[in-house]
C-alpha cells in the first residue's frame, strides 16, 4: 500500500510529468481512501493557478 | 493617421501611463522584484526590466488601460528573463546553489510524515477556504510573496522556472545541469514548503 510520503511526491510530479499507468492506479487507490492527501491534492492544483494568476494580480497591487 | 494625430492620440491614452511617475516607479519596482527572484545578477535583472520598460514605450499605442498594460509588460519581462536564461551559462547552475537555512529537503519530510510514511497528525492538510477570495486579496499576495522569498535559493528558482515561466522540464534541466528526477524532487519540495508556509500563514488564519 502506498504511502502518504510517496502519494504526496506523485501528487506534485504529475505537474510535472505524465504518470504512468501503474502510478495513476496506486495513487487513486492511496487517494481513496485518504482525505488529508486528497486535500494535499487539490492545494497542488491550486498553487499552480496561483503562480499562473501572480504576475497578473500584480496590476491590481496599488490600484 | 498624421504624426500630429498619432501624438495627440497618444497623449490621451496610453503614452500618459509614462508620464504618470508614481505608477511607473511602482511598476518598476515590481518588475525587479520579479526579475531578481529569477535572475540572482541585479544587474541583469535591472537590464532585464529596462528593455522590457523600452519594449513596452515602443509599442505603447497598443495598450489603453492600466491593468491591460501592466500584464502585457509583465509578459514581456517573462520573456526577457527566458531568453537571459536561455543565453546564459548560468554562473551558478541551480546544481550548485545551497538548499539554504529553514527546514527543507529531508528534514522537513522528516517533520511532516511519520516514520511509517503517513502524515504527522498535526501537518495533516487542511480545507482550503475562498481560493476565488483569496485572489483578489491583496494581503494574500503579500503573504504569498514573503513565502516564495522563504523559500531556498535552488527551489525558488526552478519553482519560478516552471509555474512563472513556464519551461519545461528538458530546458530547465539543460540550464540548470540537473537530473529530471532531481528536478522532480526539488519541485516536489518547493511546492511542500509553499504549501506549508501558505496554510500556516493564510488558510489557517482566515479560518480560526
Amino acid at each position: 500500500m502506498m504511502k502518504c510520503k510517496q502519494a504526496t511526491q506523485l501528487l506534485s510530479e504529475k505537474l510535472d510529468r505524465p504518470l504512468s499507468a501503474k502510478e495513476k492506479i496506486h495513487l487513486a487507490m492511496h487517494i481513496s481512501m485518504c482525505g488529508p492527501c486528497r486535500q494535499f491534492g487539490k492545494q497542488m492544483e491550486m498553487i499552480r493557478d496561483l503562480s499562473k494568476s501572480y504576475s497578473k494580480t500584480k496590476e491590481s497591487d496599488d490600484q | 493617421m498624421t504624426n500630429a494625430n498619432l501624438a495627440a492620440e497618444l497623449d490621451n491614452s496610453a503614452a500618459s501611463l509614462f508620464e504618470d511617475t508614481a505608477f511607473i516607479e511602482a511598476l518598476r519596482s515590481q518588475m525587479l522584484k520579479f526579475a531578481r527572484l529569477q535572475v540572482r545578477d541585479n544587474q541583469l535583472a535591472e537590464d532585464a526590466v529596462q528593455e522590457a520598460m523600452i519594449s513596452a514605450f515602443q509599442n505603447i499605442d497598443r495598450f489603453a488601460r492600466q491593468a491591460a498594460f501592466k500584464t502585457w509588460v509583465f509578459s514581456i519581462l517573462k520573456n526577457k528573463l527566458i531568453d537571459q536564461l536561455r543565453k546564459e551559462k548560468r554562473l551558478t547552475a541551480a546544481s550548485q546553489l545551497e538548499n539554504g537555512p529553514n527546514l527543507n529537503g529531508d528534514a522537513l519530510i522528516e517533520h511532516l510524515f511519520e516514520a511509517n510514511g503517513h502524515w504527522q497528525k498535526d501537518e495533516r492538510p487542511k480545507k482550503w477556504d475562498q481560493p476565488e477570495h483569496s485572489v483578489e486579496n491583496q494581503h494574500f499576495w503579500r503573504i504569498f510573496d514573503a513565502c516564495l522569498d522563504a523559500l531556498p535559493t535552488k527551489y525558488a528558482r526552478l519553482f519560478m522556472m516552471r509555474e512563472f515561466l513556464e519551461m519545461d522540464t528538458p530546458e530547465i534541466c539543460h540550464n540548470e545541469e540537473v537530473s529530471v528526477s532531481s528536478l522532480n524532487v526539488t519541485l516536489y519540495r518547493a511546492r511542500l514548503r509553499l504549501r506549508e508556509c501558505l496554510e500556516d500563514h493564510w488558510f489557517q488564519k482566515e479560518t480560526s
